[in-house]
């Protein structure tokens, strides 16, 4: 079943030039998104820095107003149909820096406890939820719950926060590079965490990370993101066989091998990820792609579909598009 | 779960003490600044039950012992140019000096605390039609503004404590301002409102516990500024009116006595120094036992 669909998501931002002026251009942060998730499953989205990740998360929870799109939450229109406070309360955010995204001089009960406060609930009654997801997420609550941040380490406060986006019973957990900032140990007890409590609570998880052994890892399905846009989108093993754009073939390529002998010595792509302000038309990666070819850069490239639910933004994936690599339109 | 056990064993075993009770223990730890801040509260002491300590009236003046030196028989800090016993004027002229460096930053605090945070929280046009309001105030020195407000408002001590007023206004505005500006963009206040939480309530929760801190000490520091310019006021004739007895004042009118009783003439200029010293470095203080959070 449908849980979240989104369909063409887009934020421009632009940039201030002088004083008056809106002169300076604009920056394609979230370029015309559309996915869907299933309810249960765990989309990771992966990409570089700056390609519109952690913009597509705030988008969901509307932290940042979107531009344009439509966010429909169990079918209802997010804004219209699904009043904003419904919408927050089912989808929860868990951030990377575990220290700015709890208050400092809240207890770590009264910090979980804030969201169903304000959602009505009785303080005693959230404080005894709050009780009851730190025992949850592993810490005690009689050792911890009157705990200050500062006195927890990292892999406990990512704990807290992640107690914290349960308390509303949200049914879709957004991690924003949740387990990025901690210790590999750590990370790992984190990551089993979250799966355990994604089973016991029913959850649908937007998993994003740079770490695309850990995405792996979380991930039934997996989202490429470039520049704004989706470059490939579709089932995890079928993504990683990364036989479909050349982006993530070579995003993928850059993946720290285990296997001494499997190491390569050449970088997998040359040159930084063009200028997000104002990019050129057509697809956003053609600047660095081995196979672009000028009908590359002559309009918008929508996503095919290549394989069962998987989709790819890239001409060569597209019978009949006039690519040399392409395969000839089916008859 | 052992998985869990080893993530909590990693722990630092730092023990569950909250973050006031940990700056009080860390303020009372430094020497310096409890001993300023014992003197303040002397001071203050003082001015409260000041009838029952001054030994003398501070208004009785005699004619015939104008000006007597430290130490004269029945004048144990000597007397002023109209022979009022310069100690009970000094004990009594605490209340109103006091008061007049005190309410001001209180009442600034307030009003100013309160702009600043709605410019920092709502950003935009209203941070925008605030701050620049402000920052026309900004233009001119506060001594400048303070006697000016003053002097159109006529001198008393209620006037020259709205002038005071308005002159830390704007300065506290602009720390409130910026403080609330970078805590607005933490993660934990994105993840309150993205919890659906209303302005009010994170303001209220998450924004004044983080922001009054910073603008408190801050505040304290004009303490000392205040004091001094409310004397300033008075030495200038637009503050308290003689005969009430007010240390600033006081300097004024023992001015014409500093040739032939300079020691006399220089005790209020030296009980403000005192006090605006004393404020200077408890507000220190306070800073440096807040600054060690993490």
């Amino acid at each position: 079943m449908t849980l979240l669909a989104v369909n063409g998501l887009r934020k421009h931002f632009p940039l201030k030039k002088g004083l008056l002026g809106r002169g300076g251009g604009t920056v394609h942060a979230v370029d015309d998104i559309s996915f869907d998730l299933t309810e249960g499953e765990t989309l990771g989205v992966v990409g570089e820095s700056g390609c519109g990740k952690s913009t597509t998360a705030r988008l969901l929870v509307r932290l940042i107003e979107p531009d344009e799109g439509q966010i429909k939450l169990e079918g209802r229109a997010v804004g219209t149909a699904m009043p904003l406070a419904e919408a927050r309360s089912k989808m929860q955010m868990v951030f990377q820096d575990s220290f700015a995204s709890l208050n400092p001089r809240l207890t770590v009960e009264d910090s979980i406890a804030f969201g169903p406060v304000v959602h009505g609930l009785p303080r005693p009654r959230a404080r005894e939820r709050a009780r009851g997801l730190l025992a949850r997420v592993g810490l005690e609550p009689a050792r911890f719950a009157n705990r200050y941040p500062h006195e927890l380490s990292g892999g406990q406060r990512q704990r807290v926060n992640i107690a914290r986006a349960l308390a509303l019973q949200p049914r879709i957990v957004i991690l924003d590079e949740a387990v990025s900032a901690l210790d590999k140990s750590i990370e790992a007890q984190v990551l089993n965490l979250l799966l355990d409590l994604k089973a016991e609570f029913k959850l649908t998880y937007i998993f994003i990370s740079h770490d695309l052994n850990v995405v792996r890892y979380m991930s039934d399905r997996v989202m490429v993101m470039y520049l704004g846009k989706i470059a490939e989108i579709g089932p995890s093993e079928s993504v990683f066989a990364g036989t479909h754009h050349p982006y993530t073939r070579a995003l993928f390529a850059a993946m720290p091998s285990m296997d001494p002998d499997r190491r390569t010595q050449q970088p997998p792509l040359i040159g930084d990820p063009p200028n997000p302000i104002n990019p050129p038309p057509g697809c956003r990666f053609k600047g660095r792609c081995a196979h672009a070819e000028d009908i590359c850069g002559r309009g918008d490239i929508a996503l095919t579909t290549a394989g069962a639910a998987h989709r790819v933004a890239c001409l060569i994936a597209q019978p009949g598009s006039g690519h040399s690599s392409a395969p000839a339109r089916a008859a | 779960m052992s998985a869990v056990a080893a993530d909590i064993q990693t722990a630092p075993a730092a023990p569950a003490q909250g973050y006031w009770r940990a700056v009080t223990s860390r303020l009372l730890r430094d020497k310096l600044t409890v001993a300023c801040a014992l003197v303040i509260l002397g001071l203050i002491l003082m001015a409260v039950f000041a009838p029952w300590i001054a030994p003398d009236d501070p208004l009785k003046s005699s004619i015939f012992k104008r000006l007597q030196p430290i130490g004269a028989p029945g004048f144990p800090l000597g007397s002023d140019e109209l022979g009022r016993d310069m100690l009970s004027r000094l004990i009594f002229g605490a209340r109103l000096s006091l008061v007049m460096g005190i309410v001001p930053v209180l009442c600034a605090l307030g009003i100013g605390g309160l702009l600043g945070i709605t410019a920092g929280f709502m950003g935009g046009r209203t941070n925008t039609a605030i701050m620049r309001t402000i920052d026309v105030f900004y233009a001119f020195p506060s001594v400048l503004l303070a006697v000016a407000i003053s002097g159109a408002l006529g001198a008393g001590v209620l006037n020259a404590i709205l002038s005071l007023t308005i002159v830390f206004i704007p300065p506290i505005a602009r720390v409130a301002e910026s403080v609330t500006t970078q805590v607005r963009s933490l993660d934990y206040v994105e993840a309150a409102r993205a919890s659906g939480a209303g302005s009010f309530a994170i303001i209220r929760v998450h924004i004044l516990g983080n922001v009054m801190g910073p603008v408190f000490v801050y505040a304290t520091s004009l303490l000392s500024v205040c004091m001094i310019l409310a004397a300033g006021l008075s030495f200038l004739g637009l503050g308290t009116k003689p005969p009430l007895p007010e240390w600033g004042l006081m300097l004024n009118t023992l001015r014409t006595a500093i040739f032939q009783n300079p020691w006399v003439a220089a005790l209020p200029g030296l009980m403000i120094f005192l006090v605006s010293f004393c404020f200077n470095l408890m507000s220190d203080g306070v800073r440096a036992a807040m600054d060690v959070t993490r």
